[in-house]
């Protein structure tokens, strides 16, 4: 082996790494904030919402978990234009991620929400409160305290999946690895920077996903 | 121009699954005994063996498995290793699956109960004799449901490998597509074809795990 590292050179790129580390930090705020909001909805939907309707999100969940992120984003990003839907790479992206987020997330909050005592439902009931109330003000935040361990771990791995949007030529940090990859033909010390990168990321996201939590949450009183 | 109808693309589409399968389970064999060995480590008693193994896990877990493909195929390259696309497809997966595998059976095992370490190890076994006869047999009833919901994560994982030139569903679609130009219908059919891979095995998982739950309540 007669190949020599060298990461020096790769400051000479660094604004297409920040770039690109800065379009992956955006896909995952919207991907979580909506993506979230929207496994809110879905589960609602199932646990409690109209009757008719709940097929119709079950069917979304199933189909979006047993088929691969590439190819969801491929049908969003080259398929629902000849509906008339033309989305730019970055649209796109972020669209697929909602879209996948959404269902993985509503799986996980319908299990907080089955795992709320039945007593909740009869107590919001007692005080006159209609079940939308009843779930708005007392089931949804400790049901999302529950599951918020899992919920972040599956955020993490949104945020890493969103690695396949550099295929529609989204400009994230896959995307400016290929483009430095492809310049230098460098690619050990470009993919491997990068996956430095992401390593770094995903502890980050993690940490700031705990503290969120530990913000939105009520703490309880210690005894 | 040549007129293709859904037929066409369906059946090539399906020719290509054959190898979305034995890539699946290759991973899915390769990466359960990478994994075992990985579990043996993890609950090892000698300490950085524990640690190997854990940041192994954490390594794997954390960067994203279309990275792990890149390194694979371009970054062996460099030292002189041809590396063909099926190869660097098959080393990442079996390496990335064999992660989340170790983990998901450590669960496992750490949920059977410490009084069966200690009962065992009164009888004077050894801890492979432990782990074989006495820990192993209950810790595979309840990993059964976790390792087939994973499994579907597998088969989801190798449409990555379309990435590097590897021909099997992803990539045929994007062929197909590129000769047909009809994307809507193709992804379509190939977002059909992974559903029906996976969905018998997510329903299956979810099945196993009602069944097992309704097993330990009799006990």
């Amino acid at each position: 082996m007669n190949y020599q590292f060298e990461f020096g050179w790769l400051f000479e790129y660094y604004p297409t790494i920040v770039k690109g580390i800065g379009i992956t930090i955006q896909l995952i705020a919207v991907g979580a904030v909506a993506g979230i909001s929207l496994g809110i909805i879905c589960a609602w939907v199932r646990a409690l919402g109209p009757v008719w309707l709940r097929p119709v999100v079950a069917a979304y969940v199933e189909l979006i978990r047993n088929t691969p992120f590439l190819i969801q984003l491929f049908f969003i990003f080259f398929g629902l234009p000849s509906l008339g839907l033309q989305l730019s790479e970055l649209q796109a992206a972020n669209l697929a991620m909602v879209v996948n987020l959404g269902a993985y997330s509503s799986e996980i909050i319908r299990a907080g929400i089955q795992a709320t005592p039945g007593g909740q439902f009869e107590a919001g009931a007692s005080l006159a409160m209609t079940p939308f109330e009843t779930f708005r003000h007392v089931v949804l935040v400790p049901s999302l305290q529950r599951i918020w361990p899992a919920l972040s771990s599956q955020v993490v791995i949104v945020m890493l999946g969103s690695a396949v949007v550099s295929q529609i030529a989204a400009e994230d940090l896959t995307f400016a690895a290929n483009f430095i990859q492809s310049r230098t033909f460098r690619a050990f010390e470009a993919y491997f920077v990068s996956t430095a990168v992401y390593l770094l990321l995903a502890i980050l996201l993690r940490q700031v996903l705990g503290g969120v939590g530990w913000l939105i949450f009520p703490r309880r009183a210690a005894r | 121009m040549i007129e293709f109808t859904i037929w066409d693309i369906l059946r090539n589409l399906l020719l290509a699954t054959r190898w979305t399968i034995v890539l699946s389970l290759v991973s899915f064999v390769g990466g359960g005994m990478v994994g075992l060995a990985l579990l043996f480590l993890r609950t090892s008693k000698r300490k950085w063996l524990r640690g190997f193994a854990k940041y192994y896990i954490e390594l794997f877990q954390g960067t994203p498995l279309l990275m792990q493909l890149f390194i694979a195929f371009f970054g062996l390259g460099l030292f002189g290793i041809d590396v063909p696309a099926w190869l660097a497809a098959g080393l990442a997966l079996i390496l990335w699956s064999a992660a989340f595998l170790g983990e998901i059976w450590r669960g496992c095992v750490e949920a059977i109960a410490k009084g069966q370490w200690e009962a065992s190890a009164s009888l004077g076994m050894a801890r492979l004799q432990q782990m074989r006869f006495v820990i192993l047999p209950q810790a595979m009833r309840i990993a059964v449901p976790p390792t087939v919901g994973f499994s579907v994560q597998v088969i989801k994982g190798t449409a990555l490998t379309s990435i590097i030139g590897f021909v099997e569903l992803s990539k045929a679609g994007t062929v197909v597509t590129n000769a047909t130009f009809q994307p809507f219908t193709v992804y379509g059919l190939v977002a059909l074809i992974y559903f029906a891979l996976c969905w018998p095995l997510s329903k299956s998982s979810q099945i196993l795990e009602r069944k097992l739950n309704v097993a330990h309540r009799n006990h």
